[in-house]
């Protein structure tokens, strides 16, 4: 970690007492946009927005990591229930963690009861040291995951973000959950477990509003990451997903949407790379090949392209190419 | 000293002009593109120190712009150069820093394969041409790190003694890429030999690693030969291609560094 010199310091105090933020901290449904990250600062500049009466989401860069955007890429949530807030996933960071939770007392007068983990993924959980003092509920699957990747995710986030990573630790869920309805107060809940984008994909329903938290099964307008994927799964997974006919649908990565926009664009990039990597395996290619080859029209327009087609092909194209070595049926 | 006279005439505020005072540094990095300190040893190391080496866009070193999985990074290395004798993969930073030797005998100068790679480092292609001049070409992975001190899946999981040597492989004629640049009568090798390809550099795990490998044509003619060493990725997949494909059915016949035959046709 670098040390942040005395002199940026005072300098990153004075910039913060010049320019404080005096809009309040919610703003009203409408577009997204991404927050105004003050790197020096270390502010995310986290900003809530109301998708129904009670029901925020926190949205970050529609992105890939990088110290620019704080890494902070994935819309986290929050949902007010008159007897407390449920927070869904908690950022890539302690500070993260530390300034949605400050968020979300500017927010609203209800404590903080219940934090949920919609998946396995660092930056759905990095931030629960600001939560240590409620229940922190995942799946069984998912709290094994967490408990397996965590160094490496520690690691390798330290190097991509830096400072921003500062007194992160990871801390793991303190019970497991499982699918069902869930209720919290006046708030009726329906958790579905799911499988495709990792072993464990939780879809939470807001039964009043409708909104669904999808987690990382839906990608919008952004390349799909698979460090946890089965392809095949997961396109079972979203025709599952389709027939729910889901109303306002708030994607772990990418705008916030209605109805199917998401779902149809992570099927149709699902399709392409298990298609084409199943083709290019077939016909002897090699991966520097598969990392250079032309995408279709829009996915190279899409978030975070190529950097995340490189780790596609790193997670995956080695299944295809040895089924194809063995002449044996593609994963 | 050049250094630092240099910087005694700027602080005495221009006393000496930096033109009479700068004579050109050597270079110590001796033209690396890649400004890395260990190109110089490790080119003694590997090369002797009388060698004759020029860095040369013909050697193309192609990998990701970051290891995704520092376990497995892919590599494709070709050399549009005639003759060439021998071909040597490198890693400036690893702790083992020879990856492959490659003998392309009636093989194209060129081999792609996975390794694994310590810490962020050049990736370098070293060809030899018959008049004995190395061709230098290289790229740059970034890396989280810890590819050489992590045990591999199958080493983890003992898997590694049910499949030891098993060898898969296929030979492709069509539908290559057009990068390959391969004419129409072309073909490619590429073949996957079951191996924990251990470093050495996990504790307690001593280094087990395929150490030589020989393709034969159905005439039994030697078609390329290949030294590989610890830092080759587990369960090894190796693509070489050929101008024409040879007449089948293709022989592996290997050997790792602890005896054991490989030995394998494809049909």
């Amino acid at each position: 970690m670098k040390h942040i010199a005395p002199l940026s310091g005072a300098l990153a105090l004075i910039g913060g007492l010049l320019f404080a933020p005096a809009s309040p901290p919610v703003s009203a449904q409408g577009q997204a946009v991404a927050p105004v990250v003050n790197v020096t600062r270390l502010d995310y500049g986290l900003r809530a927005r109301a998708l129904a009466d009670g029901v925020y989401v926190v949205a970050g860069a529609n992105a890939d990591f990088s110290v620019a955007n704080g890494c902070n890429i994935i819309n986290t949530g929050f949902i007010t229930t008159g007897a407390g807030v449920l927070v869904i996933n908690t950022g890539t960071s302690r500070l993260y963690g530390e300034q949605l939770r400050a968020l979300i007392a500017r927010t609203t007068h209800e404590p903080v009861v219940q934090v949920l983990h919609l998946n396995l993924h660092p930056d759905y959980f990095l931030g629960n040291q600001a939560f240590a003092d409620v229940p922190i509920v995942a799946t069984a699957a998912t709290r094994a995951g967490m408990q397996r990747e965590a160094k490496s995710y520690e690691d390798n986030l330290y190097r991509l973000c830096g400072d921003w990573m500062k007194g992160t630790e990871a801390r793991l869920p303190t019970q497991t959950i499982g699918a069902g309805p869930l209720r919290i107060g006046q708030r009726e809940f329906e958790l579905r477990e799911y499988n495709g984008h990792t072993a464990s994909d939780l879809v939470l329903i807001d039964k009043a509003s409708g909104v669904a938290f999808v987690g990382g099964l839906v990608f919008a307008d952004r390349v799909p990451t698979t460090p946890h994927a089965d392809p095949s799964a997961w396109l079972r997974t979203l025709d599952a997903l389709a027939g729910l006919k889901l109303g306002t649908v708030v994607p772990s990565h990418g705008p916030v949407h209605e109805g199917q926009r998401g779902l149809q664009q992570t099927r149709d990039f699902l399709q392409w790379l298990d298609g084409s990597f199943t083709r290019w395996a077939a016909q002897g290619w090699e991966m520097n090949e598969v990392l250079r080859a032309k995408p279709p029209e829009p996915f190279a327009r899409w978030a975070a392209w190529p950097a995340e087609y490189t780790r596609n092909v790193a997670h995956l194209y080695a299944r295809y190419e040895r089924a194809a070595l063995q002449r044996g049926k593609p994963p | 000293m050049q250094r630092r006279f240099i910087l005694l005439a700027a602080l005495c505020g221009g006393l000496v002009t930096p033109a009479r005072a700068a004579a050109p540094d050597p270079d110590p990095f001796d033209g690396d593109p890649f400004k890395s300190y260990q190109w110089v040893d490790l080119k003694k190391a590997f090369l002797g120190a009388q060698a004759r080496v020029q860095f040369d866009p013909r050697v193309k070193v192609q990998g990701p712009a970051f290891a995704e999985d520092p376990m497995n990074v892919p590599i494709t290395v070709s050399a549009d150069l005639a003759g060439v004798q021998r071909l040597i993969v490198l890693v400036d930073r690893n702790p083992i820093r020879k990856v492959l030797e490659l003998q392309p005998l009636a093989a194209q100068p060129g081999v792609s394969f996975r390794f694994k790679l310590e810490q962020a480092s050049p990736v370098r292609a070293l060809a030899q041409t018959a008049d004995g001049v190395w061709h230098v070409g290289g790229t740059w992975v970034d890396s989280s790190g810890g590819g050489c001190t992590v045990a591999g899946a199958t080493r983890a999981d003992g898997s590694w003694t049910q499949t030891l040597g098993q060898v898969s492989g296929r030979v492709f004629a069509s539908g290559l890429p057009t990068s390959a640049n391969a004419g129409d009568s072309a073909a490619r090798l590429r073949v996957r030999i079951m191996h924990p390809m251990d470093t050495g550099l996990v504790n307690g795990i001593p280094a087990f690693f395929v150490s030589k490998l020989s393709v034969r044509d159905g005439a039994d003619r030697e078609l390329l030969r290949i030294q590989t060493f610890e830092p080759v990725s587990e369960n090894p997949v190796f693509s070489f291609d050929f101008a024409k494909a040879p007449p089948g059915p293709l022989r592996i016949v290997g050997v790792d560094n602890n005896g054991n035959r490989i030995l394998s046709t494809i049909e």
